[in-house]
């Protein structure tokens, strides 16, 4: 990562796709010159992560966090759907689903 | 009903002479804790739709997910008891991917950290050279989310394509799974397919043992996938795998495994590549179908799980939760195969059917062990596997085949009789008394009616009379049937054989 | 009567319900009438939910005629962050994609104001799911500092910030990932405290990113930012990351105020080049006031803090654009082009983020996602988590020389609205003070230490303690305050210009 990093028209759109956003085509070229300035500016960090460096995912130290295996109250199903967009005979419901069986 | 052509396949023994496959196994166990995995919602099967669901299991913002202690502890049990390492610490991980039954649009599960790790699991499969020991060695095992349930609704079939629309339940959003992932298993040749089978089977049966889920296969709480791939000779690198989804039977396992073989070996014949990718078992049809090549879509960025804190079970816990295991089923099966005088082929026969708690059981209430396993193994796996369900969810228990024997024993029932028995209690007429009084199917043994369809039967053959008459006593058999039949199998054959002779004045020699 | 109510401290709003000389529906209706007064021009509010406000506060008067001891903030007003979920009332989180979501729980902040006594007067205005510092790339407009109405108010939080500034509300509640508490508290001339992580529940929280983001108060003093704390901070089930440990005692340490014998740390990374002249000069001018007020200061090295900024524009997106994910039209909020051509789902739910969300929010996943990519993952993601171990150990060793670490909470007074709209990176140096105690996760606050001179604006004095010591911010905090309030013979925010 010493050099900055280039971001291409097409890795915006294939962020863009990961990412499930439909972005226009003419905004690509707008967003890969400032995700290129981004990432050239934060690429410092490699600085200094060198390999003895332990990485750290929390900022507190805490393990073993557990809940007991007990019943709390559910939503009702009225509460639950009250936010979908569409609903069906109690489920939400999607335009058809493309991708696999 | 699914219209999927068999692509060209080779005969399976030509495959086994040229090919090597290795088996790759990912069964999915959904755990039976009272709750799903990070929050409180109830696990039932078969509620309302969306009705087990809050803002965590339904990836409502602001929503965080809570570990449930249960399903921890589960998973290092499947860990020990698959031999496995119990990481000293381990953390959930985030797999992103888009998809509209998973609430978050990520899963929560575990990535490089999984929570037991390098096990192993023994097999008995039945090979020409006799019972033969594959030692499966297991990757690993983690925890991670089931997804909601998906209804495509309009269309011809009601499947994916074509629908028009799709509804989402997301009561199972949320439900622990356990995954156990198989290292790549080589030198399976030929029995690949019975190894496959066999493995689910006995991890079926280990889990059951454990008591952390019901492992129904049709229901959804045991969920295999089958990798295949194959390679000239066992030196060879390992070739493409597919990955088949959807096989939910012990028997589409078996069936699954084979058909990918004899499918690779057409492509690989062709001089075609074997495209990497998931296929869909097709119970129906017998073949499995291309579903999405693997791509650069399978970018998941894996992260750990910021909202939840490290795992780091105690040693103490550890050995505590492995010292309280049931007995390994390994175990198990020696000290039974000696308590039955057995041999490990009849053994293996036990285990393959899934039959071994079931026969246990049934001879702890008082049967012969060689009539349970008769009934299990034999009628019962035959019809379970008619009705493609386990044998388990056959609506019988050890109890009523118990029953059926001691009425046998007692002579009240003859074996035709028997059999008529667990077809009622089959079929929900009630327990093996109240079938036998509502069909009344008891032994006749009144001499009255039986004389009487003897003397019918003897008018009837008037030769076959004769001969017997004459010293022929091996020709009673005919006479003796024909009663049987005329009483509709409810008399007792050797009294039936008894009266006849002393009827006709003959002896036994 | 009215104009009064809406001047005084929450301790003081407190003290008056609770004997009697005002009803809390007489200080909830002052408020509301002070938000329909100015709060066209601020525009600090999204939601402002009069009914339920009046409710809260009848509740209140109820339970005083009946006898019931009220809490220490029972009856006073309050303006909720619209990135907390609160039952049944619209929670849009600044973006468009959330317009018209009433989400059906409370969050773990929510629940515990209810129970408080604390009035919620309604939802505040704030950058898109807290991306920003400006509150400019709120889908519903900006919010307008009450010093000049013309320049920002801060980000993320920069609604709850305003309503406290002008007036609204005495007490708010905000959420800092990398400074959104502080730097419009600093911005506005209010005081801002960002606890420690893990201090007050994430439940309700709508996530920006999960291992940085906390929720705190934002007053007008810094003993009403303490009380607030105290109502909100605790342990709870409900997020795995809560610290189940007793809060620290930060009401009584406001009320003590006492730093003689204090080892105070100023941080030599942040200060100097890219900060304001003004805003130096009045750290330097407090610096010496500490030092007369009995503490003993010194300057202290964080080598790694200017790694700091990089990590986080890693983590932060990273985390963002997973946390991000569930907004997809699915199970609640916008859905668009459902009815163009015969779409697919997956088509929707791209329509829908792209319609949905603002280009800053779009840059941030875009950015996360490539981040966290097969390929980059141990470059950027990977780095950025190392980095925060060095700050963490940066802190460490600096908080064995010194009690508490001081800094400029912000490098500039607050600038022009539209001024960094399209420029990221100039916008992201805002937070350039501030983002370390996000990534160690120990806790912050800014309080106001003066007016720049070529401006006129506020400026702002952060204090940084260890993890956990969330005491020291107020004990500190509160002698500085009162120092000043001793040197000005005001509060600061009599110098604003009237609304």
């Amino acid at each position: 990562m010493a050099d900055t990093p280039s971001i291409t028209r097409d890795d915006v759109a294939h962020l863009a796709r990961l990412a499930r956003i439909d972005l226009p085509p003419e905004s690509l070229d707008h967003y890969a010159e400032q995700l290129g300035v981004i990432l050239g500016a934060v690429a410092q960090v490699s600085e200094v992560a060198t390999a003895d460096v332990p990485p750290t995912s929390h900022p507190l130290p805490l393990v073993n966090v557990f809940r007991e295996d007990v019943v709390r109250p559910s939503l009702t199903n009225a509460e639950a759907l009250s936010g979908a967009p569409s609903v069906e005979s109690e489920r939400f419901r999607v335009p058809r689903i493309l991708d696999e069986e | 009903m699914s219209t999927h052509v068999a692509e060209t396949v080779v005969d399976y023994d030509d495959v086994v002479a040229r090919f090597d496959p290795v088996l790759g196994l990912e069964v999915h166990v959904e755990l039976g804790t009272v709750t799903k995995m990070f929050c409180g919602c109830p696990t039932d099967f078969g509620a309302a739709p969306n009705t087990q669901v809050c803002p965590v299991c339904l990836g409502l913002p602001g929503a965080l997910p809570a570990v449930n202690a249960v399903a921890v502890e589960s998973a290092i049990r499947i860990g020990l008891a698959l031999h496995c390492s119990i990481a000293e610490w381990c953390r959930f991980a985030r797999k992103n991917y888009f998809y509209p039954d998973m609430p978050k649009n990520f899963q929560t599960s575990q990535y490089d950290e999984p929570i037991a790790f390098d096990g192993y699991l023994d097999v008995e499969v039945e090979t020409d050279e006799g019972m033969r020991t594959f030692r499966i060695e297991i990757e690993r095992a983690h925890m991670e989310e089931d997804t909601g349930k998906t209804s495509h609704q309009g269309g011809a079939t009601g499947r994916i394509h074509g629908a028009d629309y799709s509804l989402i339940d997301y009561n199972r959003a949320g439900i622990p799974l356990i995954e156990i992932v198989t290292k790549p298993v080589p030198d399976t040749g030929k029995y690949a397919p019975d190894v496959a089978r066999a493995y689910v089977t006995a991890l079926r049966e280990l889990v059951r043992g454990l008591g952390v889920s019901d492992v129904k296969m049709e229901q959804g709480s045991l969920r295999c996938d089958a990798n295949v791939s194959l390679r000239r000779t066992p030196s060879d690198p390992l070739g493409t795998r597919t990955e088949t989804k959807n096989v939910n039977s012990l028997r589409s396992v078996e069936r699954a495994v084979r058909y990918e073989m004899t499918r690779q070996a057409a492509v690989l014949d062709a001089g075609g590549r074997v495209v990497q990718e998931t296929r869909h078992w097709h119970e129906d049809t017998g073949v499995t179908t291309s579903g999405r090549e693997k791509s650069d879509a399978d970018d998941y960025r894996y992260f750990p799980e910021p909202d939840l804190v490290p795992i780091a079970p105690s040693r103490e816990w550890v050995e505590d939760l492995r010292a309280a295991l049931p007995e390994n089923p390994a175990v198990r099966q020696t000290r039974l195969k000696a308590a039955w005088g057995i041999s490990d082929f009849e053994m293996a026969s036990v285990v393959n059917a899934g039959a071994l708690d079931l026969v246990e059981d049934t001879v702890a209430l008082g049967s012969d062990q060689g009539a349970a396993r008769k009934w299990w193994t034999g009628e019962l796996a035959r019809i379970a596997n008619e009705r493609g369900v386990e044998l388990h969810d056959l609506p019988i228990t050890a109890t009523d085949v118990a029953r059926v024997e001691t009425l046998v024993g007692a002579g009240a029932l003859n074996d035709k009789l028997a059999r008529q028995v667990i077809e009622g209690v089959l079929a929900g007429e009630g327990t093996p008394d109240e079938v036998v009084a509502a069909r009344g199917l008891a032994v006749v043994s009144d001499d009255g009616p039986l004389l009487a369809a003897i003397d019918d039967a003897l008018a009837a053959a008037p030769d076959v009379a004769e001969k017997i008459r004459g010293g022929k006593v091996a020709a009673a058999g005919a006479i003796v049937g024909a009663v049987m039949k005329a009483t509709r199998g409810q008399a007792d054959a050797a009294k039936v054989r008894a009266l006849l002779l002393e009827r006709l004045g003959v002896t036994e020699d | 009567m009215s104009t009064d109510l809406i001047t005084l401290t929450a301790a003081q709003t407190a003290a008056v319900v609770a004997d009697g000389s005002a009803s809390a529906v007489e200080v909830a209706q002052a408020h509301l009438d002070r938000i329909g007064a100015v709060d066209g021009r601020v525009h600090a509010f999204l939601h402002v939910d009069t009914a339920g406000a009046l409710t809260a506060a009848a509740a209140v008067d109820a339970a005083r005629a009946s006898g019931a001891t009220l809490g220490p903030l029972a009856g006073v007003p309050l303006a909720l962050k619209d990135v907390l979920t609160q039952k049944g009332i619209p929670t849009t989180c600044g973006s468009r994609i959330l317009e018209g979501w009433r989400p059906p729980y409370d969050a773990t902040v929510t629940a515990r104001l209810k129970v408080a006594g604390v009035v919620i007067l309604g939802k505040t205005n704030m950058d898109e799911f807290a991306m920003g510092s400006s509150t400019e790339h709120s889908a519903y407009g900006p919010t307008h500092n009450p010093w000049d109405l013309e320049r920002i108010p801060g980000g993320s939080g920069g609604g709850s910030a305003a309503a406290v500034a002008a007036f609204e509300a005495p007490l708010a509640i905000g959420t800092d990932t990398g400074g959104s508490i502080r730097q419009p508290a600093a911005v506005t001339g209010t005081v801002g405290v960002k606890p420690t992580y893990g201090a007050v529940s994430r439940y309700g929280l709508v996530a920006l990113a999960s291992s940085l983001d906390q929720a705190g108060p934002c007053a007008r003093t810094v003993l009403d930012t303490a009380l607030l704390h105290a109502v909100i901070a605790g342990h709870d089930p409900m997020d795995s990351t809560s610290a189940d440990v007793a809060v620290p005692d930060v009401v009584g340490a406001a009320l003590r105020a006492d730093v003689k014998g204090l080892r105070v740390g100023v941080v030599t990374e942040l200060g100097g080049e890219g900060y304001q002249a003004g805003v130096r000069q009045r750290f330097d001018e407090t610096v010496e006031l500490l030092t007369s007020l009995g503490a003993e200061v010194v300057e202290v090295s964080c080598p790694h803090f200017p790694y700091a900024l990089g990590a986080y524009y890693l983590i932060l997106p990273s985390e963002a654009s997973s946390n991000l994910a569930k907004f997809d039209g699915v199970r609640f909020g916008l859905r668009v082009g459902e009815d163009d051509g015969n779409p697919s789902i997956e088509q929707v739910m791209g329509r829908t983020r792209a319609a949905g969300f603002g280009p800053e929010t779009i840059r941030r996943i875009m950015l996360g996602t490539y981040a966290l990519s097969a390929g980059y993952y141990d470059a950027y993601y990977g780095s950025a988590q190392k980095v925060r171990t060095l700050i963490q150990r940066d802190f460490a060793a600096a908080f064995d020389q010194v009690d508490v670490l001081i800094s400029p909470t912000a490098p500039t007074t607050a600038f022009k609205l539209g001024e960094k709209l399209d420029d990221p990176l100039a916008m992201y140096l805002n937070d350039v003070a501030t983002i370390p105690a996000n990534l160690a996760g120990t806790p912050g606050m800014s309080l106001p230490i003066g007016l720049a001179p070529e401006d006129g604006l506020p400026v702002g004095l952060q204090i940084m303690a260890p993890a956990m010591a969330d005491d020291r911010l107020y004990n500190v905090g509160a002698a500085v305050e009162a120092a000043l309030l001793d040197r000005w013979g005001h509060p600061i925010l009599e110098e604003a210009p009237t609304l």
